[in-house]
């Protein structure tokens, strides 16, 4: 369970967002400028509110009245960017393993072929990120997230840079991605995406929450 | 041309000696500064700005003088270094070594500060949700994307050191076999009659030297633009 209640003041922008999350896939849905991005990097604490709480599970992550703020590397929540991200200087396959490696976890082999095949990215492992069209990136970039264990899921417009074929391409596979069962918080501004994704949604608007609840808010 | 005199061989492998270990010593400096420089924003930045660029822009002899006054058997560091650490930098090749080190500083630290400019402070961010702490950011995302920076730096700062003329014998005066370098032994022979070709042999040899610096310098700067494209 995620719990959110923040403000946080940027230039003249304001956000106020408070809610709680028990959906598998939570998606934040508004239009760009509606605070989403400031929203979840607040969530994997790039950001720190002025003030507020969030906790997931039974862990609080920030509490600003008791000046709590847990660093990102030590919140176990993945996060996949926009814009992939990925490491220039390392291979597909060094990528995918940095999660692991930064949290000392043992090889977990068995764990590393199912999300290869569920993300079909056997076949690009020894390639550089600039070797990679923009749907294999994002696979990549969902793969690496996956593969660092998280307890929850960040991703922030995911197919947002991609063009409509490819986002076809990916749909399927963040599907499979949800039925896995870990948690995510899914960020669009496209309400038909969030329709097959979704199952809890959070609407923003011009940095406040204006509807909390099924994907029928969506109409 | 005749053969390289032994003489002549001790001035070149002094002043590579006296290069090498400057540049070897003074980069991890250079990293920190350049860092430093490069991130954050402090109370006397561009005082520390034109510090580190002094080297660059004072008399040579000026640096020299002042390495003498602070660290000479008299100064205040030297004296306490050789009672305390036994450490003499004045009338030894350390000493040369300290006047190239602190002379090519400046040309060190300026690529390296460049290239850690250059990277995307969003792939550090990235580094960090994935379960990186600062130290490991630094060492797997910063480090290597800032690599061929800090190698341009470096060789850079080599030549430069290798170079070096003014404040080197100022400081540690021009001791053969001891402080003499490529350059005071240049300096030397167009003195004495007779040295003319021999000074020539040196001249030609510096100047291979440095363009051979130039080349590795351009070329791992070629690298650097390759390495953050990720190809």
């Amino acid at each position: 369970m995620l719990r959110v209640d923040v403000t946080r003041q940027l230039g003249e922008f304001s956000l106020e967002a408070k809610f709680e999350s028990q959906g598998r896939v939570t998606g934040l849905f508004g239009a760009s400028g509606a605070g989403k991005t400031s929203l979840i990097n607040m969530i994997a604490g790039l950001l720190r509110p002025d003030r507020g709480v969030i906790a997931l599970d039974d862990e609080v992550l920030d509490d600003t009245s008791k000046g709590v703020h847990a660093p990102p590397h030590r919140r176990r929540i993945g996060y996949v960017f926009q814009d992939a991200r990925l490491f220039p200087h390392l291979d597909v396959r060094q990528n995918l393993d940095y999660g692991r490696r930064m949290n000392r976890l043992a090889a977990d082999p068995a764990q590393h072929k199912r999300i290869t095949e569920l993300l079909d990215v056997g076949h690009l492992l020894d390639r550089r990120p600039g070797q990679l069209s923009g749907g294999e990136r994002q696979r990549v970039a969902l793969g690496r997230a996956l593969l660092s264990k998280p307890r929850l899921l960040l991703m922030d417009e995911p197919l947002g840079s991609l063009d409509e074929g490819r986002k076809e391409e990916i749909l399927p596979y963040l599907v499979r991605l949800r039925d896995e069962g870990i948690p995510m918080v899914y960020v669009s501004h496209d309400a038909a995406e969030l329709r097959q994704l979704a199952t809890q949604i959070v609407m923003l608007k011009r940095g406040r929450v204006t509807a909390l609840g099924g994907v029928t808010v969506l109409t | 041309m005749s053969e390289i005199s032994p003489a002549e061989w001790t001035a070149i492998l002094l002043s590579l000696r006296v290069a090498v270990i400057a540049t070897l010593v003074a980069t991890p400096f250079g990293i920190a500064l350049a860092w430093l420089l490069a991130r954050y924003d402090f109370w006397g930045k561009s005082i520390l700005d034109a510090a580190v660029h002094l080297p660059l822009v004072l008399p040579p002899v000026v640096t020299g003088y002042l390495l003498l006054l602070t660290f000479g058997r008299r100064g205040l560091v030297g004296a306490w270094l050789a009672d305390h650490l036994g450490i003499v930098f004045a009338f030894r090749w350390t000493g040369a070594a300290l006047a190239c080190g602190i002379m090519s500083f400046p040309l060190l630290v300026r690529p390296i500060r460049l290239s850690i400019e250059a990277i995307d402070r969003r792939l550090e961010q990235a580094a960090s949700t994935l379960g990186a702490a600062p130290w490991q950011v630094f060492a797997t995302v910063t480090l290597p994307l800032a690599l061929p920076g800090i190698l341009a730096g470096m060789v850079l700062g080599f030549a430069k050191a290798i170079g070096e003329f003014g404040a080197t014998i100022t400081f540690v005066s021009n001791i053969p076999g001891e402080t003499q370098t490529i350059s005071s032994a240049i300096y030397s022979l167009i003195q004495t009659p007779d040295g003319d070709t021999a000074a020539a042999r040196l001249v030609l040899i510096s100047i291979a030297i440095a363009m051979g610096a130039l080349i590795a310098s351009e070329w791992f700067a070629r690298r650097a633009t390759k390495r953050l494209h990720g190809n």
